[in-house]
């Protein structure tokens, strides 16, 4: 049996769904549900099985059409920056608000990405949020939360 | 009927309807160019508008960003050799060698005119189809759906595999196994939530299709280098020529339409098929049945090779609505999300849909013969100004499908959890998607998960726990066979490669 990383991740997902089967069977039922034909952990032990059986076939099974992927060639820097940037945004969108955020997190996303036209990233950021909200919040009337824009009065 | 098509004409036919139909093209075809995006993620990033509107209004949104989507797929097919969506692969064969020869112009007008065609006989199919099939549907008992669901899930594993059949399995398997996160529906025990309280009402839906889709798609195009938008900018320099379809072209189409449409519509509504599918089938019959001499055009700019997938990928859109519309269970991605999108809205598709919520029914319905003259009409002459948008570097491109995918979660819960959540899951669905794991299946197994697991428990509970509910009645059984042969058929395929 070659490894490769497939197998790698059926593995992986082996393991998983073996820890998804053993946390099924720790769902606690009420007492008399317990010997029921079916109750709330029925499922996710078919599940867990299922989980085992796929991923253990591809296991053992031969790997004809074997994935391979350059990671030379793969771009780990800029994507893990962006990731990074929007789990910033994320932490920070609900204490800051959406708008200051969000263009904030544009105007990044642009530069680490390497763009350095200021003017168009300031109009694809600031001005294109503002329009954004006005769509969402004024014309759909779809609420966002805004706890800057709220204190400063701009937004009702 | 009458009454139902005037009801679905009513709905339709306001002038917020209409103009989200022409908002769902126009974008949907900007999508649908860019090698790489597609219809589901055309769909997904729509999704945060579809909050401020009616069930009816958001569906019809997102069906004019699926045909729109198919529809620019077709356009980089032609132009580029590079199809926007998996749907047009059959669409260049014949459309690029013909774009080649200087007849782009020729070769998009065609396309146009038959996915027109086909797009809108299937509609008509579909408008005879669906509700016959909601009525015989309504005999279908917990078991029935039970093992339909079963098939629909192989089937999307099989089709969309790309010969990976237990990859798409272990996806079908992590999808419904998400869908299990949460309260469980009957007696509100939690399950799989680690006392963490952002997971007791489960993970949601749209959270799981801006991940898997939107947001990792767009990682992937970062951590590949990729550069959609490049593509785009080389449609915008080509020298269209003339649209102008002459007699004899009319004629070589007007055979080829009718066929085309059938098959695409057929294969469109079986569960998992799609358009995919139906476009290489198309055009394979059409080589089939066409004189010797044209089929010496085929794979050079033949008319027939053209027009014959572009039919059968627009009919397979309109097919795959009906098991969506009529049983509740979708038989694509698209109409994956979709289904998800009305969940989300409280209204709970199947046979009971077109009475229950005619407007919904029929105006989706009535919507895409409404969609087909839009994308005519209005995509036809605007493609090199289309294109000229699309020019857009990915550095801005990136961060906009980003922010929108966020925006999408944030009206939703204003949670940091879920967008926590949400880039964890984007994360390891680029890793699975370097590594050929199809997301489809998960998403479709996913949106069906809650409803399979209840129909499980109503099928155990009245046969008393016994198994036997899945061969009493013969509908059943022959549901399940095919299933376990499509299942037993791809572990024999890969045994078969081996030796």
């Amino acid at each position: 049996m070659n490894i490769n990383t497939t197998k790698i991740i059926s593995l992986l997902f082996f393991i998983f769904s073996a820890f998804y089967l053993y946390t099924a069977y720790q769902i606690q039922v009420f007492a008399f549900d317990e010997n029921a034909p079916f109750n709330a952990r029925t499922f996710p032990i078919y599940l867990g099985y299922a989980g085992l059986f796929f991923s253990g076939l591809k296991l053992i099974l031969p790997d004809p059409n074997t994935i391979k992927v350059d990671h030379k060639n793969l771009e780990y820097k800029k994507t893990g920056i962006l990731i990074l940037i929007a789990i910033i945004y994320g932490a920070t969108i609900l204490k800051v608000g959406y708008f200051l955020t969000t263009s904030l997190f544009l105007f990044a996303s642009y530069y680490f990405l390497g763009e350095r036209r200021w003017i168009l990233m300031f109009l694809l950021s600031f001005p294109f949020v503002a329009a954004f909200m006005y769509l969402l919040h004024g014309i759909l009337d779809i609420y966002l939360r805004d706890p800057l824009l709220q204190s400063i009065g701009v937004m009702g | 009927m009458i009454e139902g098509i005037l009801i679905g004409l009513t709905t339709a036919l306001t002038f917020q309807n209409i103009l989200m139909v022409m908002v769902g093209c126009f974008f949907g075809t900007i999508i649908g160019m860019l090698p790489g995006l597609g219809p589901m993620t055309a769909i997904a990033l729509m999704i945060p508008i579809t909050y401020g509107f009616d069930p009816a209004t958001g569906l019809i949104l997102m069906a004019g960003v699926y045909y729109g989507a198919v529809f620019g797929g077709s356009t980089s097919s032609i132009l580029l050799n590079a199809p926007g969506v998996p749907g047009t692969v059959a669409t260049s064969f014949d459309g690029y060698p013909m774009a080649q020869q200087g007849k782009a112009g020729k070769a998009l007008a065609i396309a146009a005119w038959s996915s027109f065609a086909g797009g809108t006989l299937s509609a008509i199919y579909l408008l005879f189809m669906a509700p016959s099939l909601s009525k015989v549907s309504l005999s279908f008992r917990s078991p029935d759906y039970f093992a339909l669901m079963i098939l629909g899930l192989t089937a999307i594993a099989a089709f969309s595999s790309k010969g990976q059949f237990l990859k798409a399995m272990m996806m079908v398997v992590l999808g419904l196994m998400l869908a299990s996160v949460g309260q469980d529906s009957l007696s509100d025990i939690t399950r799989f939530t680690f006392n963490n309280m952002n997971l007791t009402d489960g993970i949601s839906f749209v959270l799981v299709v801006m991940a898997t889709f939107a947001m990792s798609e767009a990682l992937t195009i970062i951590l590949k280098r990729n550069d959609p938008t490049s593509a785009a900018k080389q449609v915008s320099l080509t020298e269209l020529g003339s649209i102008k379809i002459n007699k004899e072209e009319r004629t070589k189409m007007y055979k080829t339409i009718p066929r085309s449409s059938v098959i695409g519509f057929l294969i469109g509504v079986l569960p998992g098929a799609g358009a995919t599918i139906a476009s290489f089938l198309a055009y394979g019959m059409e080589r089939n049945v066409v004189s010797d001499e044209e089929k010496e055009k085929f794979g050079k700019g033949s008319v027939n090779g053209l027009s014959a997938p572009e039919t059968a990928n627009n009919a397979a859109c309109s097919g795959s609505f009906v098991p969506m519309l009529t049983l509740g269970i979708p038989g694509s991605g698209t109409t994956a999300v979709m289904l998800g999108a009305l969940l989300g809205f409280g209204v709970q598709p199947g046979p009971r849909l077109y009475m229950t919520n005619p407007e919904i029914f029929w105006s989706i319905i009535m919507s895409m013969y409404i969609g087909m003259v839009i994308l005519l009409i209005l995509n036809l002459p605007l493609i090199p100004y289309i294109a000229r948008i699309l020019a857009v570097p990915k550095n801005y491109l990136i961060p906009l499908i980003l922010f929108f995918s966020v925006t999408g979660i944030y009206v939703m819960s204003f949670n940091n959890f879920d967008i926590y959540l949400m880039i964890g899951i984007a994360v390891v669905a680029t890793f699975l998607r370097l590594y050929d794991f199809p997301m489809p299946p998960l998403i479709l197994a996913f949106v069906l998960g809650g409803l399979m697991e209840e129909n499980l428990r109503r099928s155990l509970l009245l046969s008393n726990g016994s198994w036997e509910f899945l061969w009493d009645r013969t509908l059943t059984a022959c549901i399940l066979a095919t299933t376990i042969l499509i299942v037993v058929w791809h572990i024999y395929k890969t045994f078969k490669r081996k030796n």
